[in-house]
């Protein structure tokens, strides 16, 4: 799906932390409907906690973080959900020791309407790597399998936005390449995506844009293309 | 002699063997690579040569002596030192400490000295927390010494625990994904070091799914797949081997 223009999530000055440590000190930056937007940076540089702030668990200090043109900062994550904002953390975030159709089950937790079933049913067509294990225990799937499964259990919801923070952890490179597609997939299906990832390259060739975060600022933007190519970016950020 | 040896390693879980009949030798000085899709064996490897799991069959040899199913705070005293996937810091220490303790288990100084704090003592202390600096400058955290482990973020962990490793300067390194979670840039400057380590006669045995640190700087790369080798040699050769494309690289 093509990008096309508004601004579905907006961050203007945004501060937030963990105690008395400062993480984000004043981010700006707007993600436009339908694009696939890929935030990069040193360790430490803040990427996760972004990604958590903007679902409410870590709080804003100041600073404003729109969703389809409404503030949503320091909302529960609940309501962040219900808005439209899914959220895969970083590692495992799974139940282990329930069966992958169980999994989507509790990804459907929020819902009450009838579709649950048929939508259930479509993500294992969609994912025939799930639909495979449906009966297996999640905890027993490889790494790849279980990020799969974990951003169906996101899916279910219906988000407009998801956010996806290192999808490629720990994965061997044929998973990594199937989960990048994966991404590329729920994109074209409609869904606007911000990941982060520490495979910067591979996530900037397939991202509309990024952006570079340097100790909790946003320090460059550009495409995908124009930060691969930019020499400052590569020399700090990309292994030169 | 190789400093490290796998003779026909078995390790069965439920149903399923992890690692079926492995050998693998690591000569003094060697830098190796092992590599495999996920669940292939690589980290159960690691768990039963440095004792966090018992080993079905085979032996390991460390230097020529067997440690077979020998417990992990021996295995470490041997000299070989690990890292795991998922970070393992104390969270509540600064990160100076977390590389400290580090070192407590190789200070082999009696009750005695360390009542009366001997100058011996002392300046063994002064060179640890000299040394801890260093390592922390290198992997990007000397300006977060003090701060505890726990607030750092994932990747930050991840290297203070591939400091932490160094910290014992141990005779064979097992590094189990140690750029995972790394931003490229640091993941170069942990190359360099591994490379600096080798060139200083250190061992390293080294679990990666980044080929770019693992074709720069492998002498030898062994590939596992189902818990069993299904190739072995230089990078060159295992970058091009038909079974080896087939079961990990893909496209």
């Amino acid at each position: 799906m093509a990008a096309d223009g508004g601004a579905l999530l907006e961050l203007r000055g945004v501060v937030a932390g963990y105690d008395e440590v400062e993480v984000l000190r004043g981010v700006s930056l707007a993600i436009r409907t339908g694009e696939i937007v890929c935030i990069i940076g040193a360790n430490g540089a803040g990427k996760s906690t972004l990604l958590r702030t903007v679902f409410g668990i870590v709080p804003a200090r100041t600073g404003a973080i729109r969703f389809a043109g409404e503030e949503i900062a320091n909302r529960p994550p609940t309501d962040v959900l219900k808005r439209g904002v899914g959220y895969v953390p970083q590692g495992r975030c799974n139940f282990p020791a329930m069966s992958v159709e169980e999994n989507l089950e509790m990804g459907a937790y929020l819902r009450r309407d009838a579709q649950v079933r048929r939508d259930i049913a479509a993500s294992l067509e969609r994912f025939p790597m799930l639909a495979a294990k449906r009966r297996d225990l999640a905890g027993t799937l490889s790494g790849g399998q279980q990020q799969i499964l974990e951003m169906a259990i996101a899916l279910l919801l219906r988000p407009r936005l998801l956010m996806v923070d290192e999808p490629s952890l720990g994965l061997d490179p044929r998973m990594v390449e199937i989960v990048f597609d994966t991404l590329l997939a729920i994109n074209r299906d409609g869904t606007t995506i911000l990941m982060v990832e520490q495979n910067a390259k591979k996530a900037l060739s397939v991202s509309h844009r990024g952006f570079v975060l340097e100790l909790g600022r946003n320090r460059f933007e550009g495409t995908g293309r124009e930060l691969l190519d930019n020499p400052d970016v590569r020399h700090h950020y990309l292994g030169g | 002699m190789p400093l490290l040896e796998i003779r026909g390693l078995i390790k069965r879980f439920i149903g399923v063997t992890a690692v079926d009949r492995v050998d693998l030798a690591v000569e003094r000085g060697e830098l190796v690579s092992l590599i495999g899709p996920n669940g292939s064996g690589k980290t159960t490897l690691f768990n039963c040569v440095t004792g966090y799991l018992a080993t079905d069959g085979g032996r390991v040899l460390f230097g020529g002596r067997d440690v077979t199913n020998a417990p992990s705070h021996s295995v470490a005293r041997l000299g070989i030192a690990r890292t795991f996937q998922q970070v393992s810091v104390f969270p509540r220490l600064s990160a100076l400490d977390n590389l400290l303790v580090f070192l407590q288990q190789h200070q082999e100084e009696s009750f005695l000295a360390r009542l009366l704090r001997s100058r011996r003592l002392r300046r063994l202390e002064t060179e640890a927390v000299e040394r801890a600096r260093r390592l922390l400058d290198l992997v990007g955290l000397g300006d977060r010494a003090t701060a505890a482990a726990g607030s750092l973020s994932f990747g930050q962990r991840k290297l203070l625990a591939f400091a932490a490793a160094l910290m014992p300067d141990p005779e064979l390194l097992l590094l189990d994904e140690p750029a995972a979670a790394v931003n490229p840039t640091m993941i170069n400057q942990m190359k360099q070091h591994i490379l600096a380590l080798h060139r200083q006669g250190k061992t390293v045995l080294l679990v990666e799914h980044n080929m770019d640190v693992v074709m720069d700087i492998s002498q030898r790369i062994v590939v596992l797949d189902h818990g069993e080798k299904i190739a072995e040699g230089p990078p060159d050769v295992i970058r091009r081997d038909a079974r080896v494309v087939e079961a990990y690289f893909g496209r």
